[in-house]
């Protein structure tokens, strides 16, 4: 009788490949339950994105397809009616270009100026401020992210205003020569660098919030490691908390820059709606498309309203494309530091 | 005593196969005793205590660390062995609440006296910790020299260095052909000889060491070892190890701390081979025998 020590196999046996067994894991009652109402709420988000997409689509085929390449290239709003007061859609022009480059300026001004001030405010917070005055702050900025946006307009309109005049000069004095800080009309008030400022501080929570949540988790092996090799808390800082943060922060930032794209009634109170491309940020004349459908909804008739629906879904597919690019931004940049 | 049907691929086992810790101890190396090759007093505790909040964990620890030697901590864990390292480069008050007393002198000077410059501190006494830690955002080669970049010093000749480093820290030939690799890319044994090379770049006099080889596998531990044994001659090296065959192959002394449920305390120092042998305290026979702990 030959025996063979535990766990080994025989010398002799004859080692074949053998069938692959089938494994499988048979849920639970319960186990199921879960995951159907999981996966509905998972779905339920998207098929309402799905469903606002097409009946935008279905409500502006009509306009996009009269108006084709026009309707994003031009910059012409005008509504042609017949003798008999009905809207003649082959006579009026739609054309958003200036209301979507404006809403481009506004949004990118607003995340030039916040991202600094939020990624500063968010390190004060994690690594300076002393424990009770972190708690008061954090409060209220996680209450400002929640304020209604037309106060932030009227704060724009009663307090920004009367001082951008000031500002606007100065900018204009020193920075002329960049073609952005071109001022030809002497036209200061109800700008986009008014609207950018004030959209800016509407997105500075947000920006601060995801920032200041991100640092807060930087392992500590590696803030210690810093330490340990004689860093300062700054060249901490800079070697580990930024290069860990950083994806978070752009992730923030693109959250500030959706917020900022389809701000409406903030930027309708501190803008000049003006159908023509201006680039100059501080003449008063700009443009933003939520704005603009919002200015003209009332009164609008139903081709415009179709016109307008039009709008919104330019707006919808500017912002979904903006926020995938950062997408690939972020997924590109962000192992690294991980 | 040992198994002949063993294959014998436990490398240590094989080449040491001791029969009693005080053996591997006193066949380790020639011993060095104060005065005699060792470089003078590198670093001295004299009646450190600790506290988290208001629980003291440490009582009235006072060492001598010479220099060129290594000294290993030994104890249960929860007697304030990590701790006491902590408070020899400041590393301590990182924790909040936490708070000393009495004094650390390097070259006779108090680290923790009134207007010293912390971070000069921790480039003179180096650390290296339990869980390998390279920075993930850095290359193997940035990871070497990010000390010099985090403190802003300025070194002539940065290749020398890093090549210099890399070596002592034994991890030279395994990394030469990818220094741009990224510090995450190597094997847990490799990143802690990367952080023991990260550490060895700012050229520190002392180097504390947390339990280096806990998170390690056999091999990666023992080469951790020889870079101890190398570093030694030209350092002051002080161990935190739970290893008690470690405690034995790579220092010179040997300190057993122990709590009772209370603060940690110091219960015996000397050479390791008389640790290992001849205890003094009845509590330390106890620990290095494996009776309890």
């Amino acid at each position: 009788m030959t025996t063979t020590a535990p766990g080994a196999r025989s010398a002799n046996s004859p080692i074949s490949t053998p069938v692959k067994r089938e494994i499988t894991t048979k849920p639970r009652f319960s186990d199921k339950v879960f995951r159907g109402v999981a996966t509905a709420g998972g779905l339920s988000s998207l098929v309402i994105l799905g469903l606002i997409l097409i009946f935008l689509g279905y409500q502006g085929f009509q306009v996009l397809r009269s108006e084709g390449f026009g309707f994003i290239t031009g910059s012409n709003w005008q509504v042609m009616q017949d003798n008999a007061g009905n809207t003649d859609l082959a006579a009026s022009t739609f054309g958003i270009a200036a209301m979507l480059i404006g809403t481009l300026l506004c949004a990118a001004m607003a995340v030039v100026i916040a991202v600094p001030i939020s990624v500063l405010c968010a390190l004060y917070l994690t690594f300076y401020a002393p424990q009770l005055l972190k708690k008061i702050m954090v409060a209220v900025i996680d209450l400002m992210a929640a304020f209604p946006s037309i106060l932030f307009g009227m704060w724009g309109f009663f307090i920004l205003m009367p001082h951008v005049e000031y500002w606007g000069r100065l900018i204009h004095k020193y920075f002329s020569w960049i073609p952005l800080f071109k001022m030809e009309i002497p036209v200061f008030t109800r700008s986009p660098f008014v609207a950018g400022v004030v959209l800016a501080i509407m997105i500075i929570p947000i920006i601060t919030s995801v920032s200041r949540e991100i640092f807060s988790q930087t392992p500590l092996d590696r803030v210690q490691a810093a330490y340990a090799l004689g860093a300062t808390r700054w060249s901490m800082i800079r070697a580990v908390v930024i290069p860990y943060g950083r994806s978070g922060v752009v992730g923030g930032a693109m959250l500030g820059l959706g917020r900022a794209m389809g701000e409406t009634v903030a930027v309708y109170t501190v803008l000049n709606l003006v159908y023509q491309i201006n680039w100059h940020v501080l003449i008063g004349a700009g443009g933003n498309v939520a704005s603009m459908i919002l200015l003209k909804f009332g009164e609008a008739g139903p081709t415009e309203t179709r016109a307008l629906m039009a709008a919104g879904l330019v707006l919808f597919l500017l912002t979904l494309l903006v926020n995938s690019i950062a997408n690939t931004i972020v997924s590109r940049t962000g192992g690294k530091g991980r | 005593m040992i198994n002949p049907n063993e294959d014998g691929n436990d490398e240590m086992e094989t080449k040491t196969t001791p029969s009693s810790l005080s053996d591997v101890a006193n066949a380790t190396k020639a011993r060095k005793q104060p005065g005699s090759g060792a470089l003078g007093v590198g670093l001295e505790a004299r009646g450190i205590h600790a506290w988290f909040g208001d629980k003291l964990v440490l009582r009235d620890i006072s060492l001598d660390f010479w220099s060129g030697t290594v000294t290993a901590l030994i104890g249960p864990s929860g007697c304030g062995k990590s701790t006491f390292i902590r408070t020899l480069n400041r590393m301590h008050e990182f924790i909040p609440g936490a708070a000393m007393a009495g004094e650390v002198l390097l070259n006779g000077q108090d680290i923790y006296e009134q207007g010293t410059d912390v971070t000069k501190i921790r480039l003179k006494v180096g650390m290296v910790f339990q869980k390998p830690n390279p920075f993930p955002s850095m290359t193997i080669a940035d990871n070497v020299l990010a000390g010099l970049k985090l403190a802003q010093l300025k070194t002539e000749n940065k290749d020398d260095l890093l090549e210099e480093c890399l070596e002592r820290a034994g991890l030279w030939n395994e990394v030469k052909d990818r220094l741009n690799a990224y510090g995450g890319s190597l094997s847990g044994g490799q990143q802690q000889r990367l952080c023991i090379a990260r550490s060895l770049a700012v050229r520190p006099e002392v180097l504390l060491m947390d339990e280096p080889c806990s998170a390690l596998d056999p091999g990666s531990t023992l080469k951790i070892e020889e870079t101890i044994q190398h570093l030694s001659s030209s350092m002051t090296i002080i161990i935190v190890t739970h290893n008690m065959q470690q405690a034995a192959r790579v220092s010179d002394y040997t300190g057993f701390f122990l709590s009772d449920g209370g603060p940690g305390e110091l219960v015996e120092v000397g050479p390791t081979s008389e640790i290992f042998s001849r205890p003094k305290d009845t509590r330390t026979e106890n620990y290095v025998t494996g009776r309890f702990g």
